[in-house]
């Protein structure tokens, strides 16, 4: 067991350091060496999965002494972790596949191939640590990661950009996720999370310390798991190609900040004010979400949003103190997200245009992108028996037996989601499947079988794995026992919630836009109640400014004295210079002078003496 | 003995320049292999010190040749060998001129020595050998403002090391002993800011940092590597070595100012290069920040911070060096260094593009290569001395690194192209791959360098608690 727990971040690593030494250009040799990483990864989480859920394998070496700290290279996958390692290789490696079709033909696939294994080990890296550093390596190496992927087109002048952003927001919330792991390094004396969690447990940490250091953590989280106010990279981050928006989305990076408060669930239990402040970030994050994704044009931002949104709700869960249903739905989502993404990449691929209004009438001419995507947009919605439903359910009925407001909060803000999700899913499916084919190429179709074989595989799990999550007592047992469903009164409401949402969005019909019907808020919406333009106004543009005034006292105060001591010197220099460049007369005179002072001093000695 | 022989090496190496120019610059180079090889030949484990040379130099002024190596000098010692063999490898072709090897090879002599001495005076005199070497390598070989900056360099370092000589004095007049191998620890607060504000110079700490941008601009890029890879660590390596050890008292009241300093200098060298227009340049101040974060480590005056000081010296020096030879690649091929100029490397030379992106990505701290483990475990000593506003202010330092070096990689690797440029030739890639590969093999093997420092550390910080 130990060894297919080794492989999971290693197999993929593997493939990256292969990957990279390959030509830049060729594709086959690249897609089979990502893959077949992907692959072993994939079938190791399997043969973890099917062990004993109760077993936990432990293994490590250590990786450097810092004084009293010590660095392990320690993994530890529990029960947990295996199930969100099958999650995590089986959509890098649906995404693999179907990257050599969707990027035939682009001159470096090798290094991009490389990149996403790279980004599969630093996500499996997280999913296995058991040392707060080595989590921190896998954390932040899906940054850079993100980076790379994202800004992968040439000829997306915006990619760049985006990709910075999705690096450096991030990044901002990690000064936090720094700082706390610092706190639990010093108030625990050690970095094995097993013992820091230990510590938690038993007390050995005053409360204010967790509070502080669960704080600290969050604003890690708030950047990777794009929750409010550090939730603005996520939707520039679909400039990538699509295929690395489902690897975001669904399996890597937005996941891990969710993975990694369950995985340090105890230490976020035990600070209330952190719960709180979670629950709240959970709440805004889940309608803002939602609201932009009605207003949304591009079929991918769309998609974005809603990952926000859906993101919320696992917050929303984890901040009532149920990793559980956090963890369901985290697996849900990235079953129906990815579907959704590679389904929305087979669409752009077929109308060559991400825009929803140039698609259009694609049910008869892409039926098997139109079942899938039928199926994955049911699963986002949360209809019934599709796997988003039970998720989600759950989630709710959990807030519903909350203690507390932050249950009431998170069930309120959840409802309403509901209801907004399903009338933006409705506008999606029927503007792009429904009504008259509206875009400019021709003769859209289904794609090829390495883009399509991963729809249909994902669509089968985002169709059946809620049912099977609900009624498997093993997969119950690994997510931490106890029922995963609790089918009432909040059943019909989300029904009902749907149903309202679905009848609304159909009211305009295929040919009209439903988004019309928002009004006003449709530009708000659309531009994301402009939070870029605050962000930029409130952090970029101070920041740079502060640049600018400090590298102006650098030069010229700090070094301004510096050179002023240099010029100066010379200066008196070329004075004195002056003086004693006079000529013989005023020489003999001097010397004279100088006789005459030395014989008087000596006199008044004398004298004096 | 093999310390003398290193020595020696380096010296002849440094002499050969005089032989005919055919082979001249062959003789060096391959000097400064053998040194390499000496260099690590000297290794060992174990705290305490690995070889020791002990004889009397100036019996008359009680001075001694005393040299030693342990687990702090000993990886300087090999940084120092193998940039200047890279730098020695590269310039044989780039700019085949026996007289720069030589001095490439001087230049060693003295680091090494500074590296390698155990008595004060000693290391004062080494440390002085280096400045004349570095002094003409600016002004012999540097771009169009190197008389300017060359003498910048020379006087402002000059007058740090007239504080330092002026330490030294009075350690030796307060303590009555030279020795560095078991300093008496009994100096005053006079003679610790002294030594103190010499290394500082060196470092550099903020504010005495503006030598460096005008001196790593003009200089050549072996230059540049020498400068930002062996010769700052000195400052360090002094602070370390020298000056807390002989004045651990003094050293403990200071550190807050000496940790608010570095944190300054973070702070400050990060803003610096989100404003700045040059790349060169802005690899030069980003040296500020880096190595605030060194002194920050030292600051805390802890196990777990020296040896993060130590990691991240070495981490800069690896990465630096690595970024200064990347940016000489980039100016030779498109004759600027204006970020507005640049633009579109990834297009017109994917593979300096890409170890251009790596370094750029050690170089801001990406957990799992070098220059994390530094910087981090620098923030997680401040937080345990309770410096917490301190080590928070220093993460917000490590996103402002990774704000200025994605910016600088929009502008150079991102954008419109220019034409195609040549590839890497052969002893570039000679020069790049070990620095790429050590960065590597470091950062995900941190105990390749915590267990060579962690048992001279621990004996340091009993002594300087004692």
């Amino acid at each position: 067991m130990t060894t297919f727990a080794w492989l999971l971040p290693l197999a993929p690593l593997v493939a990256a350091a292969i990957g990279f030494f390959l030509p830049r250009d060729t594709i086959r040799p690249a897609a089979i060496v990502g893959s077949l990483g992907a692959l072993v990864a994939l079938v190791s989480a399997v043969v973890l999965v099917t062990g004993d859920a109760s077993d936990v394998v432990r293994s490590g070496r250590e990786l450097g002494q810092f004084g009293g700290l010590t660095v392990r290279l320690g993994i530890s996958a529990g029960s947990v972790a295996a199930l969100v390692a099958v999650a995590v290789g089986l959509v890098a490696l649906a995404v693999q596949v179907y990257s050599s079709s969707y990027l035939h033909g682009d001159a470096n696939y090798a290094p991009y191939a490389a990149q996403i294994s790279l980004f599969t080990a630093a996500m499996m890296t997280v999913v296995v640590a058991d040392d707060l550093l080595l989590l921190l390596i896998g954390w932040e190496v899906m940054g850079a990661c993100s980076y790379l992927l994202i800004a992968h087109d040439r000829k997306l002048p915006e990619a760049p950009g985006a990709a910075v952003k999705a690096f450096l927001v991030t990044r901002v919330g990690d000064i936090g996720f720094l700082v706390g792991i610092a706190i639990l390094a010093v108030q625990a004396g050690t970095l094995d999370i097993g013992s820091v969690i230990t510590k938690v447990v038993e007390g050995g940490i005053s409360a204010g310390w967790i509070t502080a250091a669960a704080l600290c953590l969050l604003a890690g989280v708030f950047g990777k798991s794009a929750q409010f106010p550090l939730h603005s990279w996520l939707p520039d981050a679909m400039a990538g190609p699509t295929p690395i928006s489902a690897l975001i989305h669904a399996a890597t990076m937005v996941a891990a900040g969710v993975y990694v408060v369950a995985r340090l669930n105890p230490l976020f239990a035990a600070s209330q004010t952190a719960l709180a402040v979670l629950a709240i970030a959970a709440s805004i994050t889940m309608l803002w979400g939602a609201c932009c994704a009605m207003a949304a044009e591009d079929m991918k931002k769309v998609l974005a949003w809603s990952t926000v949104s859906q993101l919320g709700y696992m917050t929303g869960a984890l901040a009532i103190g149920s990793s559980k249903a956090a963890l369901f739905h985290l697996l849900s989502h990235a079953a129906f997200k990815a579907l959704l993404f590679l389904c929305a990449g087979a669409v752009i691929h077929a109308i060559s245009s991400n825009l929803i209004a140039d698609a259009g009438g694609l049910r008869k001419r892409m039926p098997v992108t139109f079942w899938t995507m039928t199926i994955g947009l049911a699963a986002l919605a949360g209809l019934p028996p599709v796997s988003g439903f039970w998720s989600k359910e759950l989630i709710l009925a959990q807030a519903e037996h909350a203690h507390g407001w932050q249950g009431r909060v998170v069930l309120v803000a959840g409802l309403l989601t509901v209801v907004l999700t399903a009338w933006y899913s409705t506008r999606l499916w029927l503007r792009l499947f429904f009504g008259h084919y509206r875009g400019e190429a021709a003769k859209p179709h289904d794609p090829p079988a390495a883009m399509s074989w991963p729809l249909i595989v994902l669509s089968v799990l985002a169709a059946g794995f809620g049912l099977f999550g609900v009624l498997s007592p093993a997969f119950r047992a690994r997510l931490g026992g106890g029922e995963l469903a609790s089918l009432g009164l909040l059943t019909a409401v989300v029904l009902f919630g749907v149903a309202i949402g679905a009848l609304t969005a159909r009211q305009g019909a295929a040919e009209r836009d439903p988004a019309a019907m928002l009004g006003p808020l449709r530009t708000v919406f659309a531009n994301g109640f402009y939070f870029d333009a605050v962000q930029d106004a409130l952090v970029t543009r101070p920041v740079k400014a502060l640049a600018r005034a400090v590298k102006r006292v650098d030069v010229s105060g700090v070094d301004g004295v510096v050179e002023g001591l240099g010029t100066g010197t010379s200066w008196i220099a070329k004075g004195v210079n002056r003086v004693h460049a006079a000529g013989l007369p005023r020489y003999a005179t001097a010397t004279l002078g100088g006789v005459l002072l030395i014989a008087i001093a000596a006199l008044a000695t004398e004298v004096l003496r | 003995m093999i310390m003398i022989a290193l020595l020696v090496v380096s010296a002849l190496g440094a002499l050969a320049a005089f032989l005919p120019a055919q082979f001249a610059r062959f003789v060096s180079t391959g000097l400064a292999a053998l040194a390499f090889g000496l260099s690590l030949a000297m290794y060992a484990t174990g705290a305490g010190f690995w070889h020791e040379y002990d004889k009397p130099w100036v019996p008359g002024l009680n001075l001694r040749f005393h040299l030693g190596v342990d687990g702090i000098s000993w990886p300087l010692i090999v940084l120092t060998t193998l940039l200047t063999l890279l730098c020695c490898g590269y310039s044989l072709w780039k700019t085949p001129d026996s007289r720069l090897i030589g001095l490439l090879l001087a230049m060693q002599t003295g680091i090494v020595g500074a590296f390698l001495a155990l008595d004060l005076v000693l290391f004062f005199v080494f440390f002085e050998v280096i400045l004349l070497p570095m002094y003409a390598v600016i002004a012999g070989w540097g771009g169009p403002a190197k008389r300017a900056a060359a003498r910048k360099f020379v006087l402002y370092t000059l007058f740090g090391s007239m504080l330092l000589l002026l330490g030294v004095y009075l350690v030796v007049d307060q303590t009555g002993s030279a020795d560095l191998a078991a300093p008496k620890g009994t100096a005053t607060m006079a003679a610790f800011v002294f030594l103190a504000l010499g290394f500082a110079v060196k470092a550099p700490l903020w504010p005495l940092h503006t030598w460096l941008p005008d001196a790593h601009s003009e200089a050549p890029t072996v230059g540049s590597v020498m400068l930002a890879g062996v010769l700052l660590k000195l400052g360090t390596y002094g602070l370390i070595r020298v000056a807390i050890p002989v004045a651990p008292e003094a050293a403990a009241k200071a550190a807050p100012v000496l940790g608010g300093l570095a944190v300054a200098a973070i702070l400050i060298g990060g803003l610096v290069c989100l404003a700045q227009t040059e790349l060169k340049r802005l690899i030069a101040y980003s040296s500020v920040g880096h190595m605030g974060f060194v002194l920050l480590g030292i600051a805390t005056m802890s196990a777990t911070g020296l040896q993060a000081a130590l990691i991240g010296n070495l981490a800069h020096g690896l990465i630096t060096g690595l970024l200064f030879f990347l940016v000489g690649a980039i100016k030779d091929r498109t004759h600027t260094g204006e970020l507005s100029q640049l633009g579109g490397l990834r297009d017109s030379s994917p593979w300096l593009a890409g170890i251009l992106g790596f370094a750029a990505l050690a170089s801001l701290g990406l957990p799992g290569l070098a220059g994390f483990w530094g910087e981090a475990f620098a923030v997680i000593a401040a937080a345990q001395r309770g410096w917490w506003l301190g080590a928070a202010l220093a993460a917000v330092g490590g996103a402002l690194a990774a704000a200025y070096l994605l910016r600088m990689l929009r502008k150079v690797t991102h954008g419109s192209s220019p034409p195609r440029l040549t590839g890497p030739a052969g002893y570039e890639l000679a020069a790049w791959v070990p620095l790429a590969v050590l960065t590597i093999a470091v950062g995900l093997a941190p105990l390749l360098i915590t267990d060579v420092t962690g048992p001279a550390v621990d004996a340091l910080v009993e002594a300087i608690q004692r």
